[in-house]
């Protein structure tokens, strides 16, 4: 099937910042590792409310504390969240949270426990949490443009058949994308090694270019003072090896296929922040699956492509994580986990254009409402980037 | 059938995509840029997803994959044999 994306649309909810959502979440978002327990409670009391449970939050400082607030705010800012119930240990980072959540004008409503304790902060916030999950069921779905999707990427359990496969079909449904005014992302710093010259080639301009290389060689320089070996088994990982992939020059290799054969890097994002236009944006981040997905959660984006060759099985609560495998042996024996099937490409017997077109089909169902594979076997990993120690 | 892809003609390794593929079995490759057709016996075992050289490698060479470095040889590597970890190693970090 060939996907006219002219006057391609999809059905969203329409936030009251203009932007549009593919899901309609009512999340109780912890500030900190301490208020997990009483989040997790009131998402037991309302059906319907789901907790982020999630494992940091304390005497964080400096840039670490900015990414974890830019982060949590990031996340119930996104267009798929509907209504947000913030609970922190006291009032005053829980505040700043939720005048963060609230600039976007949606429902948010923030509890300190302190002074107060679990159980009366658990029926305070059960209550409001019912409001909103009643309040969020009464949305309706809207026909939207194409450009008001913004979809990110980013690839995990890489193989062989990643680089020649799946990548090169999320590549086909960027370009494709790129001219409708979609807003894209991709990043996974360290996983551009070897290839980096061929991405600061892609950057529409000098300003773009260095950006990129700051942020590229930022990283180089954190993988340098830390490293204790030449990082394999960590990057690439024990899996990407087990899959055939040798080297991390190999593996960027395979990575930056996904970013296609046409579209510009228009811009260079610090790790969370938010794009303010359409074009390909690269993210500074980490190349873990589950860090690098929330973060693109957090800067906004509302559906994902996530290729795997080994076959990782990753989702996030508020993202739509979509899998496309090339690996006939993954596609086998871990079926459940994969939405689209690409690896006919490496038979002969699927053309680049139409695994692009098979993507581009699954992203316009998920942003109608089918769940994904991540989603319906209930892949909820919510994980933060830490920069480094707490004081 | 297929039984290995090779990005671009000038490239050292392809990889096999099927599994099963024994030392002395002969492989047709797909090279996919230029759309042509190779022919190679394995002299390995290969995984599925693992490579195999199509050019001669000797220690200290540079392995082009998609056209590019994506590491040295660390130990001579005939072609049709097996080109991983125990024999190709990074030039970063």
């Amino acid at each position: 099937m060939t996907i006219d994306l002219n006057n391609a649309t999809f059905l969203g909810f329409r936030r009251e910042n203009g932007r549009v959502g593919v899901r309609n979440h009512v999340i109780i978002l912890p500030v900190d590792d301490l208020s997990n327990a009483a989040c997790e409670a009131v998402a037991n009391n309302i059906k319907g409310a789901m907790a982020i449970p999630h494992p940091y939050g304390r005497l964080q400082f400096g840039e670490d504390l900015e990414l974890h607030f830019r982060t949590l705010i990031g996340t119930g800012a996104n267009p798929n969240v509907a209504a947000v119930v913030v609970i922190g240990i006291e009032e005053g980072w829980t505040k700043r949270v939720v005048d963060g959540i609230a600039a976007t004008g949606k429902p948010v409503t923030g509890f300190g426990i302190e002074l107060h304790g679990d159980h009366d902060t658990i029926m305070r916030a059960s209550k409001v949490a019912k409001e909103y999950v009643q309040w969020a069921s009464e949305k309706q779905r809207e026909t939207a443009p194409l450009s008001d999707l913004w979809v990110s990427t980013k690839c995990g359990e890489s193989d062989t058949t990643s680089g020649c496969g799946s990548n090169p079909t999320v590549g086909n449904a960027f370009d494709k994308m790129y001219d409708k005014g979609v807003t894209l992302l991709f990043g996974e710093t360290s996983e551009i090694t070897g290839g980096e010259h061929l991405v600061a080639e892609r950057c529409r301009d000098d300003a773009v270019r260095e950006r990129f290389m700051f942020m590229f060689d930022r990283y180089q320089d954190m993988i340098n003072r830390f490293k204790t070996s030449d990082l394999s088994e960590s990057q690439p990982t024990k899996g990407n090896i087990a899959g055939g992939l040798t080297t991390i020059e190999e593996k960027a290799l395979g990575n930056i296929q996904k970013i296609g054969k046409k579209c510009l890097v228009d811009g260079v994002l610090d790790k969370a922040e938010m794009p303010d236009k359409p074009g390909l944006w690269f993210m500074d981040s980490s190349s873990a699956a589950a860090e690098m997905v929330t973060l693109c959660a957090a800067a906004g984006y509302v559906v994902h492509f996530f290729p795997t060759g080994q076959g990782n099985i990753i989702g996030n609560p508020i993202l739509p994580v979509i899998k496309l495998c090339a690996n006939p042996r993954t596609v086998r024996t871990m079926a459940e986990h994969v939405d689209v099937d690409v690896s006919g490409l490496l038979r002969k017997e699927m053309t680049p254009d139409e695994a692009g077109d098979a993507l581009l089909e699954m992203m316009l169902r998920t942003a109608n409402g089918r769940l994904t594979a991540s989603e319906s076997l209930g892949h909820r990993e919510f994980v933060l980037t830490r920069l480094y120690e707490s004081a | 059938m297929i039984q290995f892809v090779v990005h671009d003609e000038n490239d050292s390794v392809g990889v096999v995509v099927v599994e099963g593929v024994s030392a002395g079995d002969e492989l047709t490759g797909w090279i996919m840029d230029q759309d042509k057709e190779i022919q190679f016996k394995a002299t390995s075992d290969i995984p599925i997803g693992h490579k195999l050289a199509i050019k001669p490698l000797k220690e200290g060479d540079t392995v082009i994959k998609y056209g590019v470095d994506i590491g040295r040889v660390v130990s001579d590597i005939n072609v049709g044999e097996h080109a991983h970890v125990h024999n190709i190693k990074t030039k970063r970090w």
